[in-house]
Order: C-alpha cells, then structure tokens, then sequence
C-alpha cells in the first residue's frame, strides 16, 4: 500500500490522530469489548437480572450438552444455514451473469432486482405474511382458482421452513449479486475476445473464464451469507415467531428468550459464546479471504 | 442463450423480484372491504388514501415515525463525522500500533450485536440507556464497515496536498475539515446512505433497548402490530409502505453511490 510516500514530519505527530481516533476507540471499547468480555464472565455464572450471581464453572456449558431445545435450535439454524447459502450463492451469481452488462437497460433489471435488499427484514416479513396468508394471501387465491389446494405456507412445520428459506433467498439476493457483478466487470474484456476468437461457446467463456476468476468473490458470498443466516433473527420473528412449535426457532431467538424471559442471563451467555465462537470463525475466514483478494490485485 | 430467452428470463425475475413489493403498495390503496374480496383483482378497483389518512390518525404512528427519523439521522451524522476522523487518521498519520488499531477495528465484526445480547442490555441498564433513543443511537455509531470505507477512500487522497498545507502553517484540524473533507465528499455520500438505511431498518437494537411504547421506533411498532392476534391489515400494509417512503428517496437521491460501496464493502451490518 502507500507506506513510501507520506513524508517525515508526520511520523511525530501522534496525537492529532488519536484524538481523530478516540470517539470510535471509545464506543468500540464500551459497547463491543466490555459487553463481549462480561458475556464470556456471565456464561459461567448463575446470573439472575435481580442480582443473584452465582459462580457455577462451567456448569452452563455442562448443561448445554445435555439440552434439547438448545441442539434443537441450533440444529433449525444448521439447516438453515444449510439450505440457505447455496441457493442464495447460486441464485445471486445466476442473477449476476445475466445482468453483468453496462447497458442502461441491463442497469435498470439490476436496480429491481436490488430492491428487495433495501428493505428492513420487518418490512419483507409483513410483506410475505400478507402474501401466503392460509385465507387472505394472494399466493393460496392463486392456488384454489386454478384447482389446487390452499397451502400453509407459514403454519405447518415443514412449509414454514421452507418458506422461511425461499423468503431470505429473495430477500437478499440483490446484495450479494452485486458483489458478483463487481466481480464479473473487473474481468478484462480481452479474455473473452480471445476465447470467442478460438471459437469458445457460452458455457465454455463461464466454465473456464469467468468461474475460475469469481471464486474468491464467490467464497466472501459464502462466507458471509453463512455469517448472515447464523444471525437470522428478525425474519423469523415477524413470519413464524419460531412456531410452528419450535420448527423454526433459531439460536438467536433462543438466547434472547432464555435471557429475557426465562430470566437465566448466564445460561444464555453460554449459548451466546457457542454462536461467538462459530461467528468468529467465520468471519476469521471471511479476513483470511479479502487478504488474498487484496493480494491478487 | 440468445437475446429474447434472456430477456424473458429477464422479466420474470423482475415479477419474482418486484411483484411483492408492488403488491403491497397496491393493497394498500384498496379499501379494507376490497382487501379481504374475492376474487382479488391486481389494481386496486376504487384506489384510495383512505388507509394512510387512518395510518396517521392512528394512535402514536406520527411519533414512531419521528423516533425513526430522528435516530437515522443523528446516528449517521455522528457516524460520517468519526468514521471519516477515524478513516483518515488510519490512512494519512504514520504511528506505532496503526495497522495494529485498524485490525482491532475491523475484528470488532467478529462480535455482532446476536452475540452479546445479554451484556449489552445490562450494560445500557446500568449507563441509564434504556428506554432512550440514544441507546440506540450512539452503540452502533461507530461501524467498522464505515472506518474500512473511508480509511480505502482517504488512500487515494495525494499526500502531497496535506503536506503543502502543512507547510503553509495549516493545522491539523484546519486540513482535516478544510482539505480533507471537501475531497472526501463521494466516500461521505456512500456511508451516509448506508447508514441511513441501516438505522432506519435496525430492528434488533430497538427492540433490545426500548420497551416504552412511546419511544418505539417505526420497525419495532410494525413488528408489534403484525405480532398481534387480530392483525388490522389494512392499515398496516399503509404504514408498511409509509416506512419505505424514505428508503426509496435515499434511493433515488444517491443511486450512484450504491454500486461504490455494495463492491467495496462487502459487508452487511
């Protein structure tokens, strides 16, 4: 990078840029260190939100293992996860190749299929309720008047989740097939010319050219749409509340019940430091990536 | 694939991608009676305000709206103002520990706020946040996303123009507020917009720290409303679109900075 040019006399000028630095090192200090440090603390405390912390090891932990609702909240989140990032990567890149153009007019699908992006996960929640309502959705009115059967889409176990999925793939596609596009406009033209020269058809030009020089945007989709689907929270909060039953009960909405209405904050702290951990590790990963995306530049 | 298949594919991913949202938008132009009608015609057969008039008599909708509007916009002039401190000091100022502070910033996004859920409400508890709109306004101000935008941005800035104004006797201030931000016009654009949006549509911290109905945010009062038994439809799909209203201005407004920081950012907070 630019270490090379920036002249002596600021070598000595340390102050200006720790005051520059301070409201930010501040916050992050206070709002993300602190709280993720007491967090690790309150995972092995009893902690009551009326005063009551008993130090208990890592009992937490030990109960952890042995608790279904947990595994059956972070197994609805693996299956999730699961379902979610490879219909997300391959729908956004799907989406990329064909809009990847600098027409206007190509420029125009892209900024529709964006929309949905800009949305907040309340407002694509109530939008979809209204839409696979079992008696008022426009999806089941469909269905009936071309002779099917209604289907409830958000009520039963197996629907919810799927629907849950097909909801978060529309939801976000428009975000990571940017970062396709991006991708795919930073491949010099000369590469495809020379390939059509030696008479290469379209899935040829996208097997040999354009795949293999999209993978390392193609692993930061990955990457992050797995850290995305590992924090999905207000989705389901809006569309399913978890239910039917538990079906589609996440990890997230499980911390924040077992803290907020079971009133067991340490309890939940030892769930929230399982999700920290697997966070971390994806978005080490996520680091890793961009560092060898910076270097192939 | 030749030119008219990829156009079709072209559309129906337009329908798939934009019909919901229209849908809604012309819901909500129909009359509660047309609403539950069947059979259900697509445009709306007597299109009418009726439902937004009723949005904004309704109850405390105005204040909600506010509340939103203002924590959007407090928290975006405050994070344009450190991020871009921060961008700067951590691209044009040699000093021990920079790259050091700058990996420290970033790694904060290992740390979302799903994880210290528990910690974060105990902590604004005891620092008197809960309940106010600065709880919500001032954690999540300063964004690593922002600081790795600007610090990029401030890169490409020549050293040479700092430098020159040094010589002529400028402070460090004076060159931050005079030289620097004037140039930095494009990067403060594309993080403003981002962080505009990111408050406006923020559920999760709202919904941690407010409990007080009256200081409810837009997204925290229309999750409530569709959490309820009996849901008034009709007006909530009008205050649904009402809450994209500012969203699709923002749009408009700064559509070419879009694409600049989706590609460079890469990262949703």
């Amino acid at each position: 990078m630019n270490k090379k040019k920036i002249p002596k006399s600021s070598f000595h000028q340390v102050k200006a840029p720790m005051l520059f630095l301070l409201p930010n090192m501040l916050i992050f200090f206070i709002f993300i260190i602190i709280p993720a440090v007491s967090g690790l603390r309150m995972s092995l405390y009893e902690w009551s939100i009326l005063g009551e912390h008993d130090y208990s090891g890592l009992l937490n932990f030990i109960n952890l293992v042995k608790d279904h609702s947990f595994w059956n909240s972070l197994g609805n989140t693996i299956r999730y996860v699961f379902f979610v990032v490879p219909l997300l990567t391959a729908s956004s890149l799907f989406i990329a190749l064909l809009v990847s153009g600098q027409e206007k007019s190509v420029g125009l699908f892209r900024g529709f299929y964006y929309l949905p992006t800009m949305l907040s996960f309340i407002i694509v929640g109530i939008s979809w309720r209204w839409i696979l309502g079992d008696q008022i959705g426009i999806v089941n009115y469909l269905l009936t008047s071309i002779g099917g059967k209604s289907v409830r889409w958000l009520t039963s176990p197996a629907m919810a989740t799927a629907s849950l999925i097909f909801i978060t793939v529309w939801a976000q596609t428009g975000f990571y097939m940017v970062m396709f596009v991006g991708g795919l406009q930073a491949i010099p033209e000369t590469l495809f010319e020379a390939a059509r020269i030696d008479g290469a058809n379209v899935f040829q030009i996208f097997r040999k050219i354009k795949f293999p020089m999209i993978r390392p945007t193609m692993l930061v989709v990955v990457v992050l749409a797995t850290i995305n689907a590992f924090k999905a929270f207000e989705l389901i909060f809006v569309l399913t509340k978890g239910g039917p039953g538990t079906a589609t009960k996440f990890l997230v909405q499980s911390i924040y019940q077992v803290a907020f209405e079971e009133d067991r904050m340490g309890y939940a702290s030892s769930m929230a430091v399982v999700l920290m951990v697997i966070i971390g590790f994806l978005t080490f990963i996520q680091f890793k990536l961009n560092k060898k995306d910076y270097a192939n530049e | 694939m030749n030119k008219t298949g990829g156009l079709i594919l072209k559309i129906f991913l337009l329908i798939v991608f934009f019909f919901p949202i229209l849908w809604i938008i012309f819901s909500s132009l129909k009359l509660q009676n047309e609403l539950f009608t069947f059979p259900l015609t697509i445009f709306p057969n007597h299109p009418t305000l009726q439902n937004f008039r009723a949005a904004f008599k309704s109850g405390n909708f105005i204040r909600y709206f506010n509340n939103s509007a203002f924590v959007a916009v407090v928290s975006t002039i405050i994070t344009i103002t450190i991020n871009i401190m921060a961008g700067y000091a951590l691209s044009k100022y040699i000093f021990k520990g920079r790259d050091l502070i700058f990996s420290i910033m970033i790694a904060t996004l290992m740390i979302p706020l799903q994880v210290i859920l528990v910690p974060i409400f105990i902590l604004e508890k005891n620092l008197g946040l809960l309940n106010s709109l600065w709880g919500i306004i001032i954690p999540p101000a300063a964004t690593p996303t922002g600081i790795f935008l600007a610090r990029q941005y401030m890169m490409t800035i020549p050293n040479s123009l700092i430098e020159a104004a040094r010589i002529d006797g400028g402070g460090e201030w004076f060159i931050f507020h005079r030289i620097i931000i004037p140039l930095a016009k494009p990067i403060i654009a594309t993080i403003a917009i981002f962080s505009f949006m990111w408050r406006w549509n923020d559920f999760l911290w709202p919904f941690i720290v407010i409990a007080k109905e009256k200081k409810y945010t837009l997204q925290l009062a229309l999750a409530n409303f569709v959490g309820q038994y009996d849901v008034d439809w009709s007006k909530l799909l009008s205050m649904t679109v009402i809450s994209i209203i500012p969203l699709v201005f923002v749009f408009l407004l700064f559509q070419k900075y879009f694409i600049r920081g989706m590609t460079s950012g890469g990262v949703k907070y």
